[in-house]
């Protein structure tokens, strides 16, 4: 065991908390100072809550010590996540925390109620250290459009770490926390897993409530872990996953244990792939793909083969109209799901002298909203207008349909899990697709036709080019999520010797510097050149 | 019912234009909680955001669940019309920004409502009348908007998000009605079937029932229709009637002055009698309806609509034709009852508490005297009939044991105090003597005590007979049988001229 807790994986945290060689006071305390000390130069966290983390961690110690009491079997009754520290998206609700959704216009708010998902969490005993950077209402690809300044990937602090849940992969790359939660809409989760070199999962749709979480496109919209590996994120996902009554869209599916059962041992992960079908998707090497990124996920597919799978080139026709479809749904939603940020009831409110509401709300949104909200406001609110809804939405949710049929023909065939990029690139500079929004949409190539699906995806590392991490994408049929995590945790079996595996984040040891310029700084000195 | 006929103008514009009207309401429904949400709908009287929850205040995160009853209530409203039910129907978001519309859109049904099809019977003093109607759907309330002055004088909106997501249903009729009394008698008519099946109290004054109406004016009946008027703010049937009756008059006397119609939203001023101009409809509002994703298709299974259909009560019209036609009430009676679910209660019950009674003397002591006396009693009394006891104090009307004069009191006894017929009946000696020797003898005595009167009779002048029956009354503290007695004077005096 190194000493260093902030470099354990969650589960290794998990037996020093049960053997109590280790107490959650501990291991959030390690994991703040690490937070503290480099979010300067990163940017990641929002709000990093000490006195609430301590308490928590206290909190756990106190039912940890009376379970040793009570014996192994109270023990045992301990969830894996017991103690152990876990960031939120800046866009979950905690009754009485902030909830800016990276945007101007919630600044103040607080909710008066937990998320489904922190009600879970608080039960299985983890320890909130506080609440990450995002792009604003989830919409972004680069962590560029928070209101409250872009996030540097601790990779190469001059990168971006992707987005929109930025924040929550880099604090996981960074050792600020194992774990971490995001959402993904069109690759939220997944892209910046896989540019800050972590494991990252989009569920299935409906497998885990929305409840409490603020809603970019609703029925694209799913919640996620971030972690280092594989066995971390998919005790993450057990812990959020199943029904909830308070979202009528999350699907009355039990949550299989076998998530929490993933193999400790490379080998035994490995020998799973043995006799596995994996498809590679044709359509998912598109243009514009970086070709180091394209033989980094050649190379893996060998690994995959090596082990005893057959991977077969695959077709989903439909990928290429996914984005321009993709572009008319999630904004008519988001059109209306933020037409609640008024002023009238939370948040930043403008009140303008003797004018009518809707001069208030004009001021109010006006000022509340970011330039990227605002054109997927406009987008969305076009898509809908009377004359242009049968030519764009019905349009766009039959090319929906399409897509979903894709993949079921795919599946239908036996193959187990797709295998394809996460990203068309790895980690691109700060300002490099400001300026061109469709070059920014195009990150998610490859992501948005599974939120399209409804299908799980999960990214994880494979590999790095020029030294930046490479992410590889496994899809598979809906709630095939413990297939996906198996599959994973075999990847990281398969390449357990591989030197890539031991390469902490490059420019970690620069975020310590704190007199070093902040994301903010880097990214405007960028685009000063 | 009440034949208020439409007034003199308006029939005569609508002797030159026939009336082309559309009736849409919108009602509470009765459900214990909210729409999409657990926060209880006994709002009423409650202080200002005390119902309210993360969902019906539209904060972020917050998701819709649907309200199983309210879609029950809608689907037996459907059946009580023969709507048409879609085995899948699904939700809506109507996106418009307005204060007391906290999400910025309505949770509503657009193409897919629940109910679909239908019509509604109504009598109207020309006869018989069919409404059909377009559709019922269910949405979600807005919250109360509340004007008033702040400290500084400063003009201020308050919002009253108690009533936000409580559940509506919109039934939208189609273009049929052509005069204001067939649209108040819709209304009327809609609000009884509303509260047989009960879906709703549907009570105007307090906004559980509100009716809008869209008027327009063509000259001939196979004209296009001509330019439409929405009529708002109609807080009684009696304001239906009247405000309809004052646009079609309105708008005739435009029309002949050459002038052009615009389309518009008009309010009903009760007070001034007239309607005015809300605001202009330029062009149609673009409401970008689509699909609502945070909820799923609702798809109604047929065995439920099957259920919902068996457990409909007796509807309102097919209980008015019963009375007339299988228990001999005249039309009146039977309306009035119908009108009345408290009144039909008693009826029923007491018809069915005792044997052999005859409807429609029942049906008199209900639609009369009951209602007369529980209308007149303070509501903190709790007036109220025990059908048993109607049943007794009718019968012994009808067998002549009592004054009919008597019964009235022993009623209003009854319903203000509850106590037993037959006990105020003997407290207060209503027990009429028919007891032909017993008053003969006391005839006997009120002749001899009154000698002129008696004169009088035998003289002819008849007139004097009441005056003898007074006194044999007087005698019995009222419970002399007064046909008996004057048979008894007729017998001693002769006929008197008896008219």
């Amino acid at each position: 065991m190194t000493t260093d807790l902030t470099r354990q994986a969650a589960h290794e945290m998990a037996l020093a908390l049960r053997d109590g060689s280790v107490s959650a006071r501990d291991l959030a305390v390690a994991h703040l100072e690490a937070a503290e000390r480099q979010n300067r130069a990163l940017n990641a966290w929002l709000t990093i809550d000490r006195p609430a983390a301590l308490a928590q961690a206290d909190a756990t110690d106190a039912r940890l010590a009376a379970a040793r009491r009570d014996g192994p079997a109270a023990i045992a009754a301990l969830h894996p996540l017991h103690g152990i520290p876990v960031a939120l998206k800046d866009l979950i609700s905690v009754e009485g925390g902030q909830c800016t959704a990276g945007s101007r216009i919630l600044e103040g708010y607080r909710s008066p109620y937990d998320a489904h998902i922190v009600e879970r969490l608080r039960a299985a005993g983890a320890v909130f250290l506080g609440k990450t950077n995002m792009d604003e209402f989830a919409m972004g690809s680069s962590n560029e459009y928070s209101a409250y300044g872009p996030v540097s990937n601790p990779w190469d602090l001059n990168t971006v770490p992707g987005g929109s849940s930025g924040g929550s992969a880099a604090v996981v790359a960074a050792h600020h926390t194992p774990l971490s939660l995001g959402t993904d809409t069109g690759g939220s989760i997944r892209q910046p897993a896989a540019l800050c070199g972590i494991v990252g999962m989009k569920p299935t749709y409906g497998r885990v409530s929305r409840y409490g979480i603020v809603a970019f496109a609703s029925s694209l919209d799913q919640l996620g872990p971030f972690a280092r590996n594989a066995r971390d994120a998919a005790a993450l996902l057990h812990a959020i996953a199943g029904r909830d009554e308070r979202d009528s869209t999350s699907a009355p599916i039990p949550v299989p244990d076998e998530l929490l059962q993933l193999p400790a041992s490379d080998d035994e992960a490995a020998a799973w792939l043995r006799g596995k079908r994996f498809g590679l998707p044709r359509e998912y090497f598109v243009a514009g793909m970086d070709p180091d990124v394209e033989r980094r996920i050649r190379e893996s597919v060998a690994f995959i083969e090596d082990a005893g799978a057959t991977v077969e080139e695959v077709s989903l026709p439909h990928t290429d109209y996914g984005l321009a479809a993709y572009y008319i749904v999630a904004p008519a939603e988001a059109s209306a799901n933020l037409a609640r940020y008024d002023g009238v009831r939370f948040g930043q409110s403008r009140r303008l002298e003797a004018a009518d509401f809707i001069a208030d709300y004009l001021a109010t949104r006006g000022e509340g909203f970011g330039a990227e909200v605002k054109r997927r406001i406009m987008l969305g609110t076009y898509a809908l207008s009377a004359g242009y809804y049968d030519a764009f939405y019905v349009k766009a949710q039959k090319v929906r349909t399409l897509i979903k049929r894709d993949f079921d023909r795919v599946f239908a065939t036996g193959i187990d899990a797709l295998v394809a990029p996460t990203s068309p690139t790895v980690a691109f500079r700060f300002g490099a697709r400001l300026a061109d929004p469709v070059s920014m949409y195009l990150s998610d190539a490859c992501t948005l036709p599974v939120n399209m699906a409804g299908l799980p995806g999960v990214s994880i590392p494979c590999g790095l080019s020029e030294g930046l991490p490479v992410g590889l994408q496994l899809i598979g049929p809906a709630w095939s999520e413990p297939v996906l995590f198996r599959a994973a945790r075999a990847f990281e079996g398969v390449t357990a010797a591989a030197t890539w595996r031991d390469q902490e984040p490059t420019d970690l040891g620069l975020a310590d510097d704190a007199s070093g310029p902040t994301p903010a700084q880097r990214a405007a000195a960028r685009a000063a050149r | 019912m009440n034949p208020n006929s439409t007034s003199s103008s308006a029939s005569t514009a609508l002797d030159r234009y026939e009336a082309v009207i559309g009736i849409e309401v919108h009602c509470q429904l009765k459900t214990a909680s909210k729409m999409f949400c657990g926060c209880s709908t006994a709002y009423d009287g409650a202080e200002p955001n005390t119902h309210t929850c993360p969902v019906c205040l539209g904060l972020p995160g917050a998701l819709p669940t649907i309200n199983r009853r309210a879609v029950e209530l809608v689907l037996a409203t459907g059946a009580a019309i023969n709507a048409r039910t879609p085995a899948a129907t699904r939700w809506d978001r109507k996106n418009y920004f307005y204060p007391d519309l906290p999400k910025g859109y309505q949770i509503s049904q657009y193409d897919l409502p629940l109910a679909a099809g239908g019509s509604l019977n109504l009598d109207t003093s020309e006869g018989p009348f069919t409404v059909g109607i377009t559709r019922a759907h269910l949405e979600e309330d807005t919250a109360k908007l509340v004007h008033a002055p702040g400290s500084n004088g400063e003009r201020l909106s308050l919002v009253d998000f108690n009533r936000s997501g409580a559940p509506l249903m919109e039934i939208v009729t189609e273009p049929d009605i052509r005069t204001a009394e067939q649209a108040r008698r819709y209304a009327e008519e809609l609000q009884l079937l509303l509260r047989a099946i009960g879906a709703s109290d549907a009570d105007m004054e307090r906004g559980q029932m509100r009716v809008e109406a869209n008027v327009s004016l063509r000259r001939g009946g196979t004209e296009p229709f001509g330019t439409r008027v929405e009529v708002k703010n109609m807080n009684s049937f009696r304001s239906v009637e009247r405000a309809i009756t004052f646009e079609i008059e309105r708008q005739a006397t435009l029309i002949d002055a050459g002038d052009e119609l615009v389309m518009e939203t008009r309010g009903w001023s009760d007070d001034r009698g007239e309607t005015y101009r809300m605001r202009a409809k330029e062009t149609s509002d673009d409401y970008r309806y689509f699909p609502e994703p945070d909820l799923p298709p609702l798809r109604v299974d047929p065995a439920w609509l099957q259920e919902i259909r068996a457990a409909l009560p007796e509807l309102p019209a097919l209980r008015r034709a019963r009375y007339r036609d299988e228990l001999g009430l005249s039309p009146y009676d039977a309306a009035v009852l119908v009108a009345d679910p408290d009144a039909s209660r008693l009826f029923e019950a007491t018809l069915a508490a005792g044997a052999g009674l005859d409807p429609k003397s029942v049906a008199n002591w209900v639609t009369g005297d009951y209602l007369r006396i529980r209308n007149a009693a303070p509501s903190e009394a709790a007036p109220h009939a025990d059908p048993l006891q109607v049943g007794t104090l009718v019968r012994l009307v009808v067998d002549g044991a009592i004054s009919r004069v008597n019964a009235k009191e022993v009623l209003e006894a009854h319903v203000v105090s509850g106590q037993a017929v037959a006990s105020i009946v003997a407290e207060r000696g209503f027990r009429q003597i028919s007891d032909v020797d017993a008053l003969g003898a006391i005839v006997d005595a009120v002749i001899a005590a009154n000698p002129s009167a008696a004169a009088d009779i035998r003289g002819g002048k008849g007139q004097a007979i009441g005056f003898l029956v007074g006194q044999v009354m007087k005698e019995t503290r009222g419970q002399a049988n007064a046909v008996v007695v004057q048979a008894a004077i007729r017998a001693r005096l002769g006929d008197g001229g008896a008219a």
